[in-house]
């Protein structure tokens, strides 16, 4: 079947697959796919942003109170790491652009890089808010929500005590789902970053820098979302 | 038409290998779209088993036949099963899998190997959902609303929730490698206004696919975290809004009505011009009613939920728009009756299903603005009538399609015909099972039967059994298809390549199709339904 399609056209790219006609269509095809995932995604957060907006318009006060706890400063952090690992991303992309190999494969190894330095934040941000939550005895600054919840940290009580456990619903459900993302992006760079060592991209063809490249910037952005709406809603 | 063929082409798709390997790792739409056919049938059979379970247990009015917690768990595993895994999937996994590419005039979807990714993902998704459903079962109803399926349930609501969930992925990839193919992968001179209108209805169908399960998706997910983890989002001791989980899920759940019901109307499309001789009436009316459903059905969900407490301005908005989303379904269906106006219509079994689909849809639509009232719906609400409407739509709608189409293509798909005269009288059957099965539910609802109870007053008998009697009949209507259909995979006579004298491209190749479909790419010059001029004789190379 590969071997009818290549009487038909003649020559062509090794990369070309058997149903498309030519490189750029398949390249429009892969790339609006990626597009249409990402619209995907969009809703697919939009869900907990729904109910974030929801819920923050029903308790303002125990949304600023848990928003006031979480560190800012670790939040900002970690925000200038996400946006470095995007300009490396990008960096990556052009460089596959020009025909660059090592480069490409460089800047790719720094975005897996930063986005284990914002995960590794992520870890011990996460690791404070649940380590109390474990062993017998008084559970002072757990913020698990469910039984174990502490919200005298959070000078809190009464119905408000249990709003606060909404708010850190959300920030572990979207957090947590952001983070998953990123989980999820380091093994496909990993797998990009050997194909492009491997020479398999060229000017001509390297659509699959081009997509992660797009998937990257989408978890990114939909940080820069969270990173206010979850860290600075509250007067510092 | 050519003359009659005696034998199967040499070579066609379903030569490429018959070993389980062939077909597991295969990245042929066509045959994917088979795999799914397989997968789907075996889940209506379940689907179909615990319908039959409901109705055997209402033959008695004093639910003595099984207990309350049994009968919770039947109809819910009825719902899960046949709206997840069979209506959702229905035409758009099969025919829309198979049909597409050939439709446009393409060698494969976009993406083959994500199609094929998706088949598997369903089948996790499947395994997953009846592992919950038969080990412990589940009895939440397939609409899992809080605080029920939070706090309360004891199943396993977990393991089917993300089941589902994973199934859900299965539906957004079909609609992604939809959109694309659909963008990029056109014949040349296949303009978007010469696209044959069961293609349009399938754009329309994969951009509530892709827009609209995610949503569902991350609300049962948000069911399943907070039962593992305790997460507050829906649970009223903590603030939680029980009713946020309600417009979250049917953000997506209405829609997926049109999930299943626009691919059988670009089905009905196809059939009623092809058996009427004549080119579709108002094709660009019914390509952008089809656009038109699929973006005010986004806009609706809230009707499902007038007797919440919402606000009346935000029930009469809604109200409002569910009058509107009935005008591109009245659009459509104005222009089909157009269509057979002085056509010379010919009355094979697709055809019949046709008018079953015309009929049966026109009663769930208008029962449907009944429910969409503010005031009628205060009434019918959570009765027998809300289940007899829907199931106008989905059974009486959405399936007759499926059955029309699987009858009009079979031929295209297995190169051999069916014995029409049996395609005939099951056709008659399923229209009078299904009548006979919720008419009477119409009658019900209106009198104030509650739906999802497990008894009732003494006085429904009567049409209660009226109803398991349909579904008897329904039953035996759907048996008959799955053998006759069987039977002539290996005793049919070849059929050729165009037995219907159908336009479009996909009757221009030859049937079983080659595994890549076309010889040459064609290259399409003439408006969609030209049934003026005679058909083409198959292209070969």
């Amino acid at each position: 079947m590969a071997e009818v399609g290549a009487q038909a056209h003649g020559t062509h790219h090794p990369a070309l697959q058997h149903h498309f006609t030519s490189l750029e269509q398949q390249r429009e095809a892969s790339s609006l796919g990626m597009w249409v995932f990402i619209a995907q995604e969009v809703l697919f957060f939009g869900g907990l942003f729904a109910a974030y907006t929801v819920y923050r318009s029903m308790y303002p006060d125990a949304f600023s109170a848990g928003s006031h706890h979480l560190s800012w400063k670790v939040g900002f952090a970690n925000t200038l790491v996400l946006i470095g690992s995007s300009l490396t991303m990008a960096m990556g992309v052009y460089s596959a652009a020009i025909g660059k190999k090592n480069r490409v494969v460089g800047f790719i190894l720094a975005t897996i890089l930063l986005g284990s330095v914002f995960l590794s934040v992520k870890y011990f941000e996460y690791g404070e808010k649940i380590r109390p939550c474990f062993g017998d005895g008084a559970h002072t600054g757990c913020l698990v929500p469910g039984a174990r919840f502490d919200a005298s940290a959070l000078h809190l009580e009464g119905p408000e005590a249990g709003h606060a456990q909404i708010f850190f619903s959300l920030y572990f459900g979207m957090t947590g789902l952001h983070a998953l993302h990123m989980i999820i992006g380091v093994p496909i760079l990993l797998v990009i970053a050997h194909a492009a060592w491997r020479g398999r991209y060229s000017p001509e063809y390297h659509t699959p820098v081009e997509l992660v490249g797009l998937y990257w910037h989408f978890v990114d952005i939909v940080w820069i979302f969270l990173f206010p709406l979850l860290y600075l809603i509250g007067s510092h | 038409m050519s003359s009659e063929p005696r034998s199967l082409p040499a070579d066609h798709y379903l030569k490429a290998g018959w070993d389980l390997k062939s077909w597991l790792l295969t990245t042929d739409h066509k045959r994917i779209g088979l795999l799914y056919l397989m997968s789907i049938t075996l889940m209506f059979a379940i689907g179909s088993l615990y319908a039959g379970i409901v109705r055997w247990n209402l033959l008695v009015p004093d639910g003595s036949q099984m207990s309350a917690e049994a009968y919770n768990k039947a109809f819910t595993g009825h719902g899960v099963v046949m709206v997840f895994f069979f209506l959702i999937p229905s035409i758009p996994a099969t025919l829309g899998n198979f049909l597409i590419p050939l439709m446009i005039g393409a060698k494969d979807l976009a993406f083959p190997r994500i199609n094929l990714l998706s088949w598997y993902i369903y089948v996790i998704g499947a395994a997953l959902t009846m592992w919950a459903l038969l080990s412990g079962g589940l009895e939440t109803g397939w609409t899992f609303y809080t605080p029920y399926s939070t706090v309360f349930a004891e199943s396993n609501v977990e393991v089917a929730a993300i089941g589902i969930f994973i199934a859900g992925f299965s539906s957004i990839l079909t609609g992604l490698n939809f959109i694309v193919t659909i963008h990029k992968m056109r014949a040349p001179g296949l303009t978007w206004f010469r696209l044959p209108l069961f293609v349009w209805a399938h754009y329309a169908t994969s951009i509530i696919q892709v827009l609209g399960t995610p949503v569902v998706a991350i609300t049962i997910l948000l069911v399943a975290l907070e039962r593992i983890f305790h997460f507050g989002f829906f649970d009223p001791n903590r603030g939680g809004d029980p009713i946020l989980f309600q417009h979250l899920f049917w953000f997506y759940s209405h829609p997926a009505v049109y999930i299943m019901i626009l691919p059988s109307m670009g089905v009905i499309s196809e059939i009623v011009t092809c058996f009427s001789r004549k080119r579709i009436f108002g094709y660009s009316f019914i390509a952008m009613s089809s656009l038109a459903i699929a973006a005010i059905g986004f806009l609706v969900w809230a009707h499902h939920m007038y007797v919440t407490g919402m606000a009346v301005y935000s029930a009469m908005v809604f109200s409002a728009l569910t009058y509107l989303v009935a005008v591109p379904s009245a659009i459509k269906t104005f222009n089909w009756t157009a269509t057979l106006f002085r056509g010379s219509v010919k009355w094979d079994t697709p055809m019949i299903y046709v008018f079953c689909f015309i009929g049966l849809f026109l009663i769930g639509g208008l029962t449907g603005l009944f429910l969409g009232n503010l005031g009628v719906d205060v009434h019918l609400t959570d009765t027998y009538f809300v289940v007899a409407h829907f199931h106008y739509i989905m059974v009486g709608g959405a399936i007759m399609g499926y059955l029309g189409a699987l009858h009009f293509w079979w031929p295209k798909i297995t190169g051999r015909k069916y014995i029409e005269s049996w395609g005939k009288v099951s056709s008659l059957l399923v229209f009078v099972g299904f009548n006979l099965t919720f008419f009477p539910q119409f009658v019900l609802g209106y009198l104030g039967m509650p739906r999802r109870y497990h008894a009732y007053p003494e006085e429904f008998q009567i049409l209660n059994v009226l109803s398991t009697a349909g579904a008897t009949i329904l039953g035996f209507g759907y048996l008959f298809p799955f053998s006759y259909l069987t039977h002539s995979i290996f005793r049919g006579e070849p059929a050729g390549d165009n037995p219907w004298g159908a336009k479009g491209l996909e009757w221009t190749t030859q049937s079983p199709p080659l595994t890549h479909n076309f010889d040459e790419i064609p290259v399409v010059t003439e408006e969609p339904y030209d049934y003026a001029s005679p058909p083409k004789e198959a292209a070969r190379g």
